[in-house]
């Protein structure tokens, strides 16, 4: 008897006992689909929380004036930058393309009626580039605007929605604080990273955020972009160094500033939610095993029951292997039923989640086809046992079998 | 025709399909040892109907064990069709059974819950035989027994009698040289079971297949033309019809 009679023989048997099948596979189905919605939403996680990381810009360094605290707590903020350590990075820094000094200052912003509580910051043109923001609406600073220090302002698409309702904000004119300031520019949406609105914010010219608003001349964040191709991993040591010199740090005093590398962030978040999804899937592995010892448990009742069945199998001529693989085959086959289930519930069960939760939803074949495996496995492994039991009994007691 | 003659002579120019000699078959072991068959001689040639007699608990069952390969003799020399059966694997012996052997039991032994067709099947897929001319052996088979009718019908939707003409048809799909049956026709009362008699009598005779049958019944072992008497686990007579 060929493998495929045995297999279309198998099917056979488990369409007659079409509810005790579903049943004996309902751990399979439980223990795949739930290594299947894990792999698929912790995929779905981390390519969310990369992108929005990426988000922040390709290749970027942020340069910090903050001490790391001793305690573990947040870092301590310490002495603001000067517009004179930027224009040191963009003359002594090889490698790097384009360098944002940033100001920022929580301001109330109010057009009419409306009045939102924003972030007002003081930027230059390359703070564009930098983060890869465009506008939909308007333009950037102009040379005079940048150099005079005219308020100007464009905005967040929030800030525009909150304030401006459906009127058109371009050349509308709003107060920041005592300060007027004509709209020129709208930001394309952002969205939210880490649950903070990128979109509610107000970016003036540096020149004048520092005289008019601040009232010093302060540089609170650096934005700056490595050339791309460029390992960020030296322009942060180069970074680090000019700092080092400039702050006027020696050897073994703690750095009260800080440059982050944000592709080493994304690997590192990547890295984390990668652990935490092999971390649930094996959890969810383990129900593959029960679901397997399920199938052991029923397959060996299975046998019993059919002891009589068997002894007619061998009167009429039937091999001990044939039986074996009779049974192990059926087993495998109830087992991949099982997956087969599993893999489309699971996929189901991740698209709905991915749906909620606004996570992208990737399916991934490697990882389908694997759990596919993985539960034809658990039938050869959990079904020898029952099967080899079959194949021994004795011929003439198994036809007595009442 | 020189085949139907009393025991010891024209037999020995028939070809011996079963050859039993000083076979013994004992169950247990010191006081519980039960001596099941003490010793018999027997030949039983190519197209002989044979029915065996004898009181309850004389071995009949142990003997038919033993000729249908299901079991192995404890001494002495079992050859069927000249093969030495008691030094064959259990697997070996699968196989005489796959290709010459039948059995009908008295209880039918069908699979339930599976139609008449899938039962009759069943011994060709061991066989290897291709899915069509599996079905066409399967439904001329059916013919054969008069139960065209009830291919798709299960064994629990089957009359007694049915069954067991079922199980004979089961037993010959495959074409057998020996069909053994064991009491075939002790669940049936006397009109069913002159019907089984009837179609085993038939195969006999025109198919040519030898049958060993086990029988409590004088009527259904007058259909035999040798009649052979156990008793304790030796024969006691082996006579056969002029
Ligand atoms: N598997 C067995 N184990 C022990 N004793 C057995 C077994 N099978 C049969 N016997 C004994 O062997 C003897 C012959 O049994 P059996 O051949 O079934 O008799 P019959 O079929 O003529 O009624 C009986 O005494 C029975 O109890
Ligand atoms: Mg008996």
């Amino acid at each position: 008897m060929n493998l495929l009679t045995t297999f279309l023989l198998a099917i056979r048997e488990v369409r007659r006992h079409l509810m005790r099948s579903v049943l004996t596979t309902l751990g399979i189905v439980i223990g795949v689909g739930a290594v299947i919605t894990m792999i698929t939403l912790g995929r779905g996680a981390t390519e969310k929380v990369t992108s929005q990381i990426s988000g922040l810009g390709r290749n970027l360094l942020i340069l910090m004036p903050e001490r790391a605290s001793r305690s573990g707590g947040p870092p301590a903020s310490t002495a603001p930058f000067k517009i004179e350590d930027v224009q040191a990075i963009v003359e002594e820094i090889a490698d790097v393309a384009v360098v944002a000094p940033l100001a920022t200052r929580p301001l109330l912003a109010v057009y009419g009626n409306e009045n939102r509580t924003t972030t007002v910051t003081g930027i230059d043109n390359n703070f564009f580039e930098v983060r890869d923001w465009r506008l939909s609406m308007g333009r950037t600073f102009s040379e005079t605007e940048l150099r005079a220090g005219k308020l100007v302002c464009v905005i967040g698409a929030t800030t525009r929605k909150e304030l401006f309702r459906y009127q058109d904000p371009i050349g509308a004119t709003l107060r920041l604080g005592k300060l007027a300031c004509e709209v020129i520019g709208v930001l394309e949406a952002k969205g939210a990273t880490f649950g903070n609105d990128q979109d509610e914010i107000v970016l003036v010219p540096l020149r004048a955020f520092q005289r008019r608003i601040a009232g010093n001349r302060d540089i609170n964040l650096v934005f700056v972009g490595a050339k791309s191709g460029e390992s960020t991993a030296k322009v942060q040591r180069d970074i680090t160094s000019l700092m080092h010199e400039r702050r006027h740090i020696s050897r073994g005093e703690p750095d009260d500033f800080a440059v982050r590398d944000m592709t080493e962030v994304t690997n590192t978040v990547g890295a984390a939610t990668g652990i935490l999804t092999a971390f649930l899937s094996a959890i969810a592995a383990v129900s593959l095993v029960v679901g397997g010892i399920g199938i052991m448990n029923i397959m060996l009742v299975s046998v019993t029951e059919r002891t009589r069945e068997i002894g007619i199998r061998m009167s009429i001529g039937a091999m001990e292997r044939e039986v074996l693989r009779q049974f192990l085959v059926e087993a495998v086959t109830l087992s991949l039923l099982g997956g087969l289930i599993g893999v489309a519930g699971g996929l189901g069960c991740s698209a709905l989640v991915c749906f909620a939760l606004d996570l992208p939803f990737i399916l991934d074949l490697s990882t389908v086809f694997l759990a596919f495996f993985f539960s034809g496995s658990v039938g050869v492994v959990f079904g020898y046992f029952p099967a080899r039991k079959a194949a021994r009994l004795d011929p003439i007691e198994a036809l007595r079998y009442e | 025709m020189t085949l139907i003659t009393p025991t010891g002579e024209s037999q020995e120019n028939g070809e011996s399909l079963v050859e039993l000699k000083g076979v013994t078959r004992i169950y247990g072991q010191g006081e519980a040892e039960v001596r099941a068959l003490a010793g018999i001689d027997l030949r039983i040639c190519q197209g002989e109907f044979v029915a065996i007699m004898g009181p309850s608990g004389s071995g009949k069952s142990t003997c038919m064990n033993l000729i249908g390969c299901l079991d192995t003799p404890t001494s002495g020399n079992y050859r069927f069709r000249g093969l030495d059966v008691g030094t064959l694997s259990r697997d070996q012996r699968a196989l005489l059974r796959r290709h010459y052997l039948g059995f009908v039991f008295q209880g039918y032994n069908l699979l339930p819950r599976t139609t008449a067709l899938e039962n009759l099947e069943l011994p060709l897929i061991y066989r290897g035989v291709r899915p069509r001319e599996r079905h066409e052996a399967a439904k001329a088979a059916l013919q054969v027994v008069g139960m065209s009718d009830r291919e798709s019908h299960t064994p629990s939707e089957l009359s007694g009698g049915q069954q067991q003409r079922l199980a004979i048809a089961r037993a010959i799909v495959t074409n057998p040289n020996l069909v053994l049956a064991d009491e075939p026709t002790g669940n049936l009362d006397s009109a069913r079971s002159v019907e089984i008699m009837e179609l085993l009598t038939r195969l006999n005779r025109d198919r040519g297949i030898t049958i060993v049958m086990v029988t409590h019944e004088p009527d259904m072992a007058a259909y035999a033309r040798r009649v052979v008497h156990f008793r304790d686990g030796v024969i006691a007579s082996d006579e056969a019809k002029a």
